[in-house]
């Protein structure tokens, strides 16, 4: 695969880069919303 | 013989588990995250155009590992949930529910990315044949069990709760997996198989077997992450001995 034919995908861009890009954000959403489950945490128990 | 001996039971406690798990994370995290850049280097650049499917046979790279980890993480959230229920082990419980979310969430990438891969190649988005269906009602029991969990106060209920409903629906996977073979479905049959020759070029078998992998140890580092949340807000009282990092 090369750098021209890589944002078309032979036709197929939405399916692929679709399933990739949401597969991903799902992924770094998921860390993120974790991280913050944690800061959140981390605030009640200096307040506490 | 040995003459320290493993106190499995130490992990046991909340505690010690959360202090494990959280010196445990960055040995999953870390090769995750290479594993992911090398997986995506060689599905996108170096594997090579399909000649039946094109270039769309490479959501399979993303959808499969979501698939399987759909499938295995509720096999492992059931084995812990009874294992909390029958042997009354707090952590083991919260194990089962720190894994739901992120079956859940594979399960959803598993039907999204395969309604993605559908639409070109068999030329629907969706179809209720006994692969798609039953991986719907997997994703509907994650669901089941993160709602019931939620709606019941008592933790220790709630977990109780959770269990049979985990055990209950445990039955599901194998149907998901056998569905291929059991009944005559459009969803093609196992590429990877455990014994005998797998149906994929090398090229594009280690680009998904990378990914697999990757999947796996993100899972344990994101589950764990979880779990000391979890731990840390349903242990008020046993926080304060917690060194907070």
């Amino acid at each position: 695969m090369s750098w021209l034919t890589m944002p078309t995908m032979g036709g197929y861009g939405f399916y692929v880069w679709g399933s990739y890009v949401l597969t991903i954000a799902a992924m770094v959403g998921e860390v993120l919303f974790l991280l913050r489950r944690r800061e959140a945490l981390r605030d009640r128990q200096e307040h506490a | 013989m040995t003459s320290q001996t493993i106190h499995w039971y130490r992990y046991a406690s909340p505690g010690n588990l959360y202090q494990l798990a959280g010196q445990l994370i960055p040995w999953f995290a870390v090769p995750a995250s290479a594993l992911f850049v090398v997986g995506l280097y060689l599905g996108l650049f170096v594997a090579p155009t399909d000649f039946q499917q094109g270039d769309a046979y490479r959501v399979l790279f993303v959808h499969v590992p979501a698939a399987w980890m759909g499938m295995v993480l509720y096999v492992v959230l059931a084995f812990y949930a009874a294992v909390g229920w029958v042997f009354n082990a707090r952590g083991s419980s919260m194990m089962a529910s720190s894994l739901a979310i992120t079956g859940a969430m594979f399960t959803f990438l598993a039907l999204v990315t395969g309604a993605l891969w559908g639409r070109p190649t068999w030329g629907t988005w969706w179809i209720w044949d006994a692969r798609t269906t039953s991986t719907l009602i997997l994703l509907f029991l994650y669901l089941g069990f993160i709602s019931l969990q939620s709606a019941i106060d008592d933790p220790r209920r709630a977990d109780r709760a959770g269990a049979v409903l985990a055990l209950v629906g445990v039955v599901n996977v194998p149907i998901i997996y056998f569905s291929v073979q059991w009944w005559n479905t459009l969803h093609q049959g196992a590429t990877i198989r455990i014994a005998g020759e797998t149906s994929m070029a090398g090229s594009m078998l280690v680009p998904l077997l990378i990914m697999i992998a990757a999947c796996w140890l993100y899972s344990v580092a994101v589950v764990l992450a979880r779990l000391r949340c979890l731990i840390r807000e349903r242990e008020s009282l046993m926080t304060r001995s917690v060194v907070i990092e």
